[in-house]
């Protein structure tokens, strides 16, 4: 979230899209319901499905599952045409005045730069104009400025566009973007919430960008109650982003090296954004290297030196990538011996998981580190499988629940909270980190025994641990935090950090969360008295735990407040600049916190960015500067902006590139749209142990229009049979009208709802069908994200 | 939460237009009072649970009105969602009945079944207008929820209270919680929200319950009996207690008759 939870009370209007927070983050919701009860502020759900969600909300739209790029699209182009963006805050914030080159193009649904032969787009080839000076031009009245191009590209997305693709109606999309407009007004602010929803799709990125791009020309971005706010799937997740366990990053955020890389200079070059405005502060750019090297520092310690470029040539540059399609991928085609499993059960929240089951068979090995057994520890037992023909060795390593050990959740607000271990850890279960420190021991000693390949980056890697196999989280947080190496002080800021050698930080965006005055992320100072603990009023409690980066509690807050420092809205200030004092007030701001604006050459307000602005027109995504509406893979129709260009071009087909038979279906076959989520009274599978939740959701089921299932003679209760071109559920319908047709470019269109919660493991085990065996192994081309949310079945009575 | 203060009275307001259905209260009543639960069934998908009854204290009822259409209103009085409880009546029939003196109105003016008074005759389950209680075949007691009476005693709130994310149940003093309700209800009117309705915040229902509610809808679609009828028999139905008395006085009458006559029978024994 650029926002946070409690934030979301401020808001006037919430746009929640790919969500479902009533059902998914009942906790959380609480603080959309009070911007709703406290402030009137009007909830639209814009969902395939009537859920819990859109019960309590103002509007709920139905939309075709996917195509959420043409409704915010068509939001877009209503706010350009009818000249209701903030426009001084889009002339001051943002990049819509700086001029691309001649050479950009978009026709029939293709960008410039497309390599025919790889299918991906040369990023390069979407840039900006350079002038004499070395910075970009900037003139927002000229036909190729940002704001120029972006009218230009979102025209075609009128509302009878939008009811084509979307299947949203004129009148009510009208309706709604109307409330939209009015969100361009200064004392007026709008949040726009979103979760897997949006993710989960081969347009995954593009569709959160398009929800970027509306706040950003309604100038909401950076203010209290306003933001891109996405919702996190489980309790640590932010937490676990944050330190790369992701294949795209390092910790803090930083590029995972690549090939051809020799030193850090090749690497910052191809990693740091350039400054591209005089008063761009750059600020990231500008210290990537510091990052980079106390990051090595803390990895490598004395072994990285300014000789040895910091040991950065211990680091993986890794040709091909490990998201999770690339994992199995590499396991189907015979290429992975073993795997390693934790936190997460592969079988069951893989797409394809008949593929998955598959690449799982072909192992050597799996170890499975978890606190209950689970599809992937017992992958074999799945009912279609023979478990003769399975060669893998299982092994399973008992491992202690979160609530069995200490440590920081950090939420989707980016808070970091430490909690205590509650239970004593049961049997002989072992921390995960403890396993892997101790497997990580074990290899070392193999490699001090009988050498190795390159043997440096396991030998020198430094492990500051009482007991190197038994490390303390306490003292992971430490080593996170990163400390002076001359004074031997753990650091207060990243700002402290250097890139000369003499400081440390596991991760940067978390330096100052523990420094030598003690673990912030314990703090709990809340409620219990607000005139103390909240002294602005706007609920950032700054110390209540700790937030990333720097404690600050809105992203971006610089822009929350005009050129001059005054905030757009007195009644909801993020940040104001104090003459009077010389300091900005408010939360931590997301600026120099003496930098007076009055001044002509004040930093621009987005600091983190080469522009100094937010960006409209980006070249930071694999599938195009400007988000453009494509169908999922398995669609009903050609894309009606492009037919021939239906679905993204650069969508990564695994099956196709490994010479494996095709596995996507096609609605003569599979007429009917499909789309997975979660239910409030499970949490993921994990729960499939806990009896009082199977007892409230205790078998598997999918949701079936009324209308549809009238047509096929289907009733709540009866057994039905839904099919993908690559597996098959057999489970209870649940009929109604919460789900129904839509019209999709003239045609009717069924969509139906696809619970995921259940398997062969847990205490029913007779609801052994995975959900997933009806999802297709595609991502999105620049996160890889699998593309859960949209897809195509047939179903039948049984 | 204030403090809790023995001698005034308590209960909850349910609010249903926030209701998100997420049923935590039915699993934090569950946990707080160690309740098996029921065996798992399939009931529609969104309710499992199905009823109030020995082993669910709180049930989240789901009333599907959504019209099959592509846009709507939620407000929540299209797909209803309404977490029911004991309504701790002021006119509590279970209490009533109670031939043993097992049900008590407690100092916190809730009414709790004492288990080790209680001896299974289940004339509360019968008397209950709202289905609530059931008999607990293992413990061979009538059950229902006790407003955590145990939790009252040790100042916490009640579980479900307390696990409700959306501020749907309010626990605190009844007098208190009218007055919330109130404000809500004109808020929402306020809003066009024109269905929304109190139940049970005054005397009107079995002299008032000190667990109301706030329904999006008349209270019949929630199973709940109106005002007109929602009376004890005894209290508005004349007819019905005539013929009472009556059958009553036959009664009396007819076990004097056989009284005499047996003694008639063991005069002409000993004769």
């Amino acid at each position: 979230m650029t926002n946070h939870w409690r934030d979301i009370r401020h808001a006037d209007l919430m746009l929640i899209n790919g969500a479902n927070p009533a059902e998914a983050h009942p906790v959380g919701f609480q603080w959309m319901m009070r911007a709703k009860i406290e402030r009137g502020g009007k909830m639209i759900h814009t969902d395939p499905r009537f859920t819990r969600t859109s019960a309590v909300s103002d509007k709920h739209l139905r939309i075709r599952t996917g195509t959420d790029v043409a409704y915010f699209g068509g939001l877009i182009n209503y706010v350009l045409q009818n000249n209701l963006e903030h426009k001084e805050y889009v002339r001051f914030a943002t990049n819509a005045s700086f001029v691309i080159k001649e050479s950009y193009n978009f026709t029939d649904g293709m960008f410039n730069g497309f390599d025919e032969a790889k299918k991906v787009y040369d990023t390069t080839a979407w840039a900006y104009e350079i002038g004499p000076d070395g910075f970009a031009v900037q003139d927002i009245d000229h036909p190729r400025s940002v704001l120029n191009l972006m009218r230009a590209h979102y025209s075609r997305y009128t509302p009878e566009m939008v009811e084509r693709i979307t299947g949203i109606q004129r009148a009510d999309f009208l309706e709604v973007a109307k409330l939209v407009g009015e969100m361009g007004r200064p004392d007026k602010v709008m949040t726009i919430i979103y979760a897997v929803g949006l993710t989960h799709h081969t347009t995954g990125v593009q569709l959160i960008r398009s929800g970027a791009l509306l706040q950003l020309l309604l100038g909401n971005m950076g203010r209290p109650g306003g933001g891109m706010n996405a919702e996190r799937g489980h309790a640590n997740i932010q937490g676990n982003t944050d330190h790369a366990i992701s294949w795209d990053i390092l910790p803090g955020y930083l590029r995972i090296p690549a090939p051809g890389q020799k030193n850090i200079d090749d690497y910052i070059a191809r990693s740091a954004a350039k400054k591209l405005h005089a008063n761009s502060l750059n600020f990231f750019g500008a210290n990537y290297r510091k990052f980079l090297v106390s990051l090595l520092k803390s990895w490598y310690g004395d072994a990285a030196t300014a000789a040895n470029d910091f040991a950065f040539a211990h680091l993986p540059k890794p040709a091909s990538d490990a998201s999770w399609l690339s994992i199995f991928d590499a396991a189907l085609r015979g290429k992975m011996e073993g795997l390693m499993l934790s936190g997460m059960t592969a079988t069951s929240i893989g797409p394809d998981s008949n593929q998955v089951l598959q690449a799982l068979s072909n192992l050597k090995w799996l170890c499975v580190m978890d606190a209950y057994s689970t599809t992937s520890s017992e992958f074999w037992r799945e009912p279609s499988i023979d478990p003769s023909k399975v060669q893998t060795e299982v092994i399973l390593l008992p491992a202690t629940h979160w609530i069995e050990k200490d440590g920081s959740f950090t939420n989707s607000g980016r808070w970091a909270q430490w909690k205590e271990a509650v239970l004593p850890p049961e049997g002989e279960a072992r921390h995960d980190h403890w396993i892997l420190a101790e497997v990580f021991d074990r290899v070392r000693a193999l490699y001090k025994e009988q050498g190795g390949k390159y043997p440096e980056p396991v030998l020198q890697l430094v492990m500051p641990y009482k007991d190197v196999r038994r490390p303390e989280l306490d003292e992971i947080a430490k080593e996170i935090n990163g400390k002076d190496l001359i004074t031997g002080q753990r650091l207060t800021g990243f700002a402290l950090l250097k890139d000369d050698g003499t400081t440390t930080a596991g991760d940067w965006i978390y330096t100052g969360h523990y420094p030598e005055s003690g673990n912030l992320t314990k703090r709990r100072d809340g409620i219990q008295d607000p005139a103390k603990n909240d002294p602005t009023g706007m609920g950032y409690y700054p110390n209540w735990a700790w937030s990333w980066p720097a404690n600050r509690r809105v992203l971006y807050n610089r822009a929350s407040a005009d050129s001059l420092g005054r905030p757009w809205d007195p009644k909801r200030v993020g940040i104001q600049w104090d003459a009077v004092t010389g300091r900005w007030t408010g939360d931590v701001p997301d600026y120099p916190a003496t930098a007076d604006p009055a001044k002509p050459d004040s930093p621009l307000p987005f600091i983190m960015t080469g522009e100094g602005t937010g960006r409209l027109f980006s070249n930071g995504v694999a599938d195009g500067p400007f988000p453009e509406h494509y169908e999922p893979i398995e669609s009903p129709i050609d894309n009606p902006l492009h037919p021939k260009v239906s679905a993204t071009p650069v969508a990564f087909k695994y099956d196709e590139r490994a010479g494996r038979p095709n596995r996507f279906g096609t609605s003569a076959d599979y007429p009917y749209v499909a789309t997975s989520y979660r239910l409030t009274e499970h949490e993921h599978y994990v729960t499939q142990h806990v009896d009082q939740l199977v007892a409230l959701q205790p078998e598997a089921f999918v949701e079936v229009p009324a209308e549809l299932a009238k047509e096929k003679g289907i009733a709540t209760g009866d057994r039905v049979r839904v099919s993908s071109k690559r597996g098959k559920l057999e489970v209870r319908a649940v009929v109604t009208a919460r789900l129904g047709p839509l019209t999709i470019d003239g045609k009717k269109v069924y969509q139906i709802g696809i619970p995921i919660h259940w398997g062969f493991v847990g205490i029913n085990t007779s609801q052994h069908w995975l959900a997933n065996a009806l999802t297709p192994f595609v991502g999105d081309a620049s996160s890889r994200t699998p593309e859960f949310k949209a897809f195509l079945v047939n179903i039948e009575k049984m | 939460m204030a403090e809790i203060t023995p001698g005034k009275a308590y209960g909850f307001f349910t609010d249903t237009s926030v209701c998100i259905g997420c049923k935590a209260c039915e699993v934090a009543c569950k946990s707080w009072n160690m309740l098996d639960g029921n065996p798992p069934v399939f009931g529609d998908g969104y309710d499992n649970t199905g009823s109030l009854d020995a082993q669910n204290w709180r049930h989240v009822q789901f009333l599907d009105n959504v019209a099959d259409q592509a846009a709507g209103p939620g407000q929540g009085k299209a797909w209803l969602m309404m977490s029911d409880v004991c309504k701790h009546c002021t006119h509590a029939s279970c209490l009533e009945v109670c031939p043993t003196g097992a049900i008590i109105r407690t100092e916190f003016d809730t009414v709790f079944i004492q288990p080790d008074v209680c001896n299974g005759c289940r004339d509360c389950i019968s008397a209950c207008p709202y289905g609530v209680i059931e008999m607990d075949k293992q413990k061979g007691v009538a059950q229902k929820c006790t407003l955590c009476y145990d939790r009252l005693q040790g100042g916490l709130e009640p579980a479900c209270a307390k696990a409700c994310p959306t501020q749907s149940i309010q626990f605190g003093p009844v007098i208190e919680l009218r007055e919330r309700a109130q404000k809500r209800l004109e808020v929402l009117h306020g809003q066009g929200v024109a269905e929304a309705q109190l139940y049970g915040h005054d005397e009107k229902v079995y002299g008032g319950l000190n667990a109301f509610f706030l329904l999006m809808d008349e209270p019949e679609k929630y199973n709940l009996p109106n005002e007109k009828n929602a009376v004890l028999p005894s209290r508005n139905n004349a007819r019905g207690y005539l013929t009472l008395l009556a059958t009553a006085v036959m009664a009396v009458l007819g076990g004097l008759i056989a009284i005499r006559r047996r003694r008639e029978k063991t005069d002409d024994a000993a004769g």
